[in-house]
């Protein structure tokens, strides 16, 4: 113990001598721990956030998308797109059981006119169910129902957005407004769901019976794409089978026949989302890795200098009874607390970058604990690594020529 | 008498390349326990050589050493370091003194090696030694505030702290003016009235008169070998020596007011 304490104590004393040298020579560490710290903290920020984003999208939530049809046993080049159409909502709703929410979506856009100015965005034609699957309550007013639905009501629920836009001071709830230049009324108003993960207004929207969208604004047939709620999250695979083999049965598909629809479900959709964040993130640690040693290169550099000026105090703790061993240990020793050093003043340095990025940008990066540990293993062991050849080349010194040293 | 140093045929060849340089040519010592040696001769004679072979520093290439009776040829680096740290004491011309460490550090540098826990409390240790000096006041003073004679006490000072069987100056008054190379060799003489054995290089006769012995060295061997009957006392020269330069002192400073 009091070896330990000795050692240390004379590794603090010679870093002390020598305090802007050791500063130095810490630095290439501080850069590189405080560097895979950030690096860390901003890549896990930034996929906690896409991860909070898509979650946002609704839980349990599976969207099928419309596919190519294979003709004959080859999918054929640009083959025929084919989409839903109200048949295939209609089955599902029958037949499903395994979903809670079924709802339809046709996109469209349009210019909006009321309340004395007029709003560009897109309008949504989707079913009553709509904002339970993606959770997304009404905050004024009421959601449409079946029965708008099969009249095909002009009516409509507006996000946050676009009724501040139309109706600053409130109050959209009753309103005429003109889309496409049809009247409709206005029934609701959606509560704020903030941007998506890239980075786009979820709220400038407006919402209207995807019949009435699909008969009176889109003049089609075809619904672009269908979502549902699982009745649970451990039944959003046997969910996925179901709908899979309504649309296929719906679509008439032959067994040898591929699916001529896509499903995905929100799982997929958060995993693909945060792969390339995760990639991005392993990316910029190990940029910051090779920093690390980088200085880990440096520490052997400035030892190596240090061997050589201090060969005369080499020369003299030999004469006076130091073992070869004792000389390599006190360089290695001054060399890992030269890096742990450095490792700390990294780590507190990373803390208040991150701290710093909270407070004032808009990125929110997160402090990995275990990261913070591992590079300050790491910077312990570049110092062993990198310390352990100098030692050497200290402990090797023959006293004699060592004491005669200018 | 014990002997500390018993040395037989002690030779020393360096190989510089091709060619052998033969520093020691045979040397046979002893030193007995409380002997205060002196070890004169010309440069390159191999003074300094036979010093590092007695402090355990360099191996002979033939001979027998044997220090405090033990046969050192066999020891490996590792005992001979320890050897090192227990038994000898160097004290150089160039002092020798870790900069921008506290003469009590560089006093208490031999104990952090000491394995043998014979010195309970390095501390303490360490101040004693530098009182036995005279350097009790100096003791929290880096070298380079310290006059030469004094930076060469706090050598001496580290030298004894270890209780070693012998003292080992090579040219320790080479640097110093002729009173603090009096001063330290009253520093000397008074450890070896303790009972230290002290062996020590000079190519100063007057160096070599406070010791008891002289031995002459020429070309790496040693061929004469001079008691010294009554060693001269350092204190006492010190003070006529003070005493004759307060009166140069006094006569120039005369001189100056006549002119
Ligand atoms: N490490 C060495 N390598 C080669 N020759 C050396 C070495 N050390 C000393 N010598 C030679 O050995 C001889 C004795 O040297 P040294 O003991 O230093 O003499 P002194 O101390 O009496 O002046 C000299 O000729 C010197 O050049
Ligand atoms: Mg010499």
């Amino acid at each position: 113990m009091r070896f330990f304490s000795n050692l240390l104590k004379s590794s603090w004393r010679s870093i002390q001598r020598n305090k802007t040298r050791s500063l130095l020579t810490s630095l290439g560490i501080i850069i590189g721990v405080s560097a895979v710290i950030i690096m860390v903290a901003i890549g896990q920020g930034a996929q906690r956030s896409i991860e909070e984003q898509i979650a946002s999208l609704g839980t349990n939530m599976i969207i099928v998308f419309p596919g190519v049809a294979t003709t004959g046993s080859v999918r054929m080049g640009g083959g025929t797109y084919v989409r839903f159409t109200e048949d295939d909502v209609k089955k599902l709703k029958e037949e499903a059981t395994l979903v809670n929410g079924i709802s339809a979506i046709v996109r469209t856009s349009g210019q909006i006119i009321g309340g004395g100015s007029n709003w560009f965005t897109s309008v949504l034609g989707v079913s009553p169910d709509y904002i339970e699957i993606r959770e997304w309550p009404v905050e004024e007013g009421e959601f449409f129902s079946e029965r708008d639905v099969v009249s095909k009501a002009k009516v409509a629920v507006l996000g946050k957005t676009v009724a501040d836009e139309l109706f600053p001071d409130g109050n959209a709830v009753g309103e005429r407004i003109r889309i496409r230049n049809l009247p409709f009324k206005v029934i609701g108003v959606l509560s704020e769901k903030g941007q998506d993960s890239r980075g786009f207004d979820q709220d400038d929207l407006v919402l209207v019976p995807y019949t009435t969208a699909l008969y009176r604004l889109k003049g089609g047939r075809y619904i672009d794409t269908i979502i549902l709620s699982a009745i649970s999250q451990d039944q959003i695979d046997a969910a996925q089978e179901e709908i899979r083999a309504i649309l296929r049965e719906s679509h008439r598909l032959q067994d040898w026949q591929e699916d001529d629809f896509r499903i995905r479900t929100q799982t997929e959709i958060i995993e693909r989302a945060t792969e390339t964040s995760k990639v991005l993130t392993l990316l910029l640690a190990s940029i910051a890795a090779v920093s690390l040693i980088v200085g880990g290169i440096g520490i052997m550099n400035i030892m190596l200098v240090s061997v050589t000026e201090r060969t005369r105090e080499i020369g003299i703790r030999m004469s006076v009874g130091a073992r070869s061993s004792d000389i390599l240990i006190q360089f290695l020793s001054e060399a890992i607390v030269l890096s742990l050093i450095g490792g700390i003043i990294g780590i507190l340095i990373s803390f208040l970058a991150v701290f710093l990025m909270n407070r004032f940008t808009s990125l929110t990066p997160i402090i990995n604990p275990g990261i913070v540990l591992i590079s300050f293993l790491f910077a312990a062991a570049v110092g062993v690594f990198f310390g352990f050849y100098p030692a050497r080349k200290a402990a090797n010194l023959n006293p004699i020529e060592a004491l005669r040293y200018e | 008498m014990t002997e500390v140093i018993k040395m037989e045929r002690i030779t020393k060849v360096y190989q510089m390349g091709e060619v052998k340089v033969h520093a020691l040519r045979g040397v046979d010592l002893s030193v007995r326990k409380g002997e205060f040696v002196s070890i004169m001769g010309p440069s390159g004679s191999g003074k300094s050589t036979l010093m590092n072979l007695i402090g355990c520093l360099d191996t002979p290439t033939s001979g027998e050493y044997f220090l405090e009776g033990e046969n050192v040829n066999t020891l490996s680096n590792k005992e001979l370091a320890d050897i090192r740290n227990k038994k000898i004491g160097f004290v150089f011309q160039n002092y020798n003194l870790l900069p921008r460490t506290t003469a009590l550090e560089n006093v208490e540098l031999p104990l952090i090696y000491d394995r043998t826990g014979r010195i309970k409390n390095p501390r303490k240790a360490a101040k004693e030694a530098l009182e036995r000096v005279g350097l009790a006041d100096r003791m929290h003073h880096v070298p380079n505030q310290l006059s030469g004679g004094e930076q060469q006490r706090v050598a001496i000072a580290r030298a004894i702290v270890n209780n070693p069987a012998i003292i080992l100056a090579d040219e320790p008054t080479g640097n110093l003016d002729s009173v603090s190379s009096l001063d330290i060799m009253s520093v000397f003489q008074a450890l070896n009235r303790e009972g230290i054995t002290i062996i020590l290089v000079t190519h100063e006769k007057d160096i070599a008169l406070y010791t008891k012995r002289i031995v002459r060295i020429r070309d790496g061997k040693i061929v004469k070998e001079i008691n010294v009957n009554e060693p001269r006392d350092a204190i006492k020269d010190l003070e006529e020596l003070k005493k004759g330069l307060a009166l140069e002192e006094e006569i120039e400073m005369q001189e100056e007011e006549l002119l």
